[in-house]
């Protein structure tokens, strides 16, 4: 019997208690956390950061980002990827930007290898947020690969001038790799979402 | 079990726009630009896995598992229903995670500065995962409607926060279960943002069957998530 989809609401300001728990101080565990996989897990560890922006450029502090990516191998820990990936790799992780003094978000995590169907390794990402009615996805692409992306199918199919705002940017300067990756909502720099 | 048809599109008859100019956060916060079509790969119809194992005992009992002492103040309620695919079948081990006001319409979130009690034996979070028929139940309190600063005398209709997901990616969903007859409900502009034809799978139905005798009285909410195309994804 053919069913409708229930709608989305939005995620409203409250969500913090219910969902990402421990980074707020709450009592109660959290199902998800930004650190992605243990620390036995294989793969370059990287950090992933950045701010959510509103239309007139004001950071967001009421934003919940989740992640979704595969192993170093490029493998998902699912089993429609029938190659298995490592058995200590969830490749999932959640944080709010309400706990940084500048609305940051961040992942703890390590870089993704390439799937192997054509596309440039990259992190799948959900926004939400109070003003936000449905959920948002968007990805994020590595700078180094700038080779790969120019082949890579998702990316082709974005118009030239907004690609930019799918590459994080490298930062060096600390002990591991982050990369800096902010969403603006509106603006000249609007990120890209996908009709997934 | 490898399945790897892709999903069907986002209903966009069922879903709200990004802009609601009643719903004023939006204005700021909704994309300008027309999101861009993603044909659906590996990336997208694998999705985190959740089961029995990732939720604790009483986190289905939010009439417990914040107690400090005493019970809870307000009306008990149970809340039932399954968890379906576009086709009508069941999603299991799907995860659901709620979290809401207390019966005074007050968030234990720090935020919340609405002037209501705290109820000390209420914390307002729960998740359950599907069984395998795509069932899902919670006991919890009727959560109370509480006031927010959208317009003059905005009031948010009483409420469940729903967080669900389905077997992939992108069957994520966030929504909110309204209660049936609210007046609140022609008035909120979250409500009235969803497209007419959907609005009623918002609003939770009252169910007998689901009330327990001396204890709750029980309402019925099934969430339907994105089904399958019928033909396997190209890869
Ligand atoms: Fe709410």
């Amino acid at each position: 019997m053919k069913k409708k989809q229930t709608p989305s609401q939005t995620v409203g300001p409250f969500f913090a208690y219910g969902l990402t728990p421990e980074q707020y101080d709450y009592d109660l565990t959290s199902i998800a956390v930004p650190e992605v996989g243990g620390q036995d897990v294989e793969g370059e560890r990287i950090r992933i950061e950045g701010q959510v922006f509103d239309g007139e450029g004001a950071p967001i502090g009421d934003a919940m980002i989740e992640i979704w990516q595969a192993d170093a191998a490029g493998r998902y820990a699912h089993s429609a990827d029938g190659r298995g990936s490592n058995a200590n790799f969830t490749g999932f992780g959640r944080v709010g930007t309400g706990t940084d003094p500048q609305q940051r978000f961040f992942f703890e995590t390590i870089r993704p290898g390439a799937v192997g169907n054509g596309q440039a390794p990259h992190v799948n990402v959900v926004v939400f947020m109070r003003g936000m009615l449905s959920h948002a996805y968007t990805r994020i692409y590595f700078p180094e690969n700038a080779k790969a992306h120019a082949s890579d199918p998702v990316l082709s199919s974005v118009p030239a001038e907004r690609r930019e705002t799918l590459i994080a940017q490298l930062d060096e300067s600390g002990a591991i790799r982050v990369y800096r990756f902010d969403i603006h909502m509106q603006g000249p720099q609007e990120t890209v979402f996908f009709d997934v | 079990m490898s399945e790897n048809r892709a999903f069907k599109s986002r209903d966009w008859d069922s879903h709200p726009a990004y802009l609601s100019s009643e719903y004023k956060s939006t204005r700021l916060r909704s994309p300008t630009k027309p999101l861009v079509p993603l044909v659906q790969s590996l990336s997208e119809i694998t999705g985190p896995v959740f089961g029995q194992e990732s939720v604790g005992p009483l986190d289905d009992d939010l009439t417990k598992n914040g107690v400090t002492g005493g019970e809870p103040l307000g009306e008990r309620i149970i809340v039932a229903g399954r968890v379906l695919d576009e086709d009508g079948r069941p999603v299991p081990d799907a995860l659901v995670e709620v979290w809401q006001a207390n019966s005074a319409g007050r968030y234990i979130h720090a935020v919340d500065q609405h002037d209501a009690p705290l109820d000390p034996n209420f914390f307002g979070g729960g998740r359950c995962a599907t069984d395998a028929e795509g069932r899902y139940f919670f006991k919890t309190i009727k959560p109370g409607a509480y006031p927010w600063g959208n317009h003059h005398n905005a009031w948010r209709p009483n409420h469940i926060h729903f967080s669900l997901f389905g077997p992939s990616f992108a069957t994520r969903l966030v929504t909110q279960m309204y209660f049936p007859g609210d007046p609140l409900l022609d008035l909120d502009p979250i409500f009235l943002a969803t497209p007419t034809a959907a609005r009623s799978r918002l609003v939770a139905d009252f169910s007998l069957d689901v009330t327990e005798p001396g204890f709750a009285l029980g309402y019925v909410f099934d969430i339907v998530l994105r089904g399958r195309n019928e033909t396997p994804m190209e890869t």
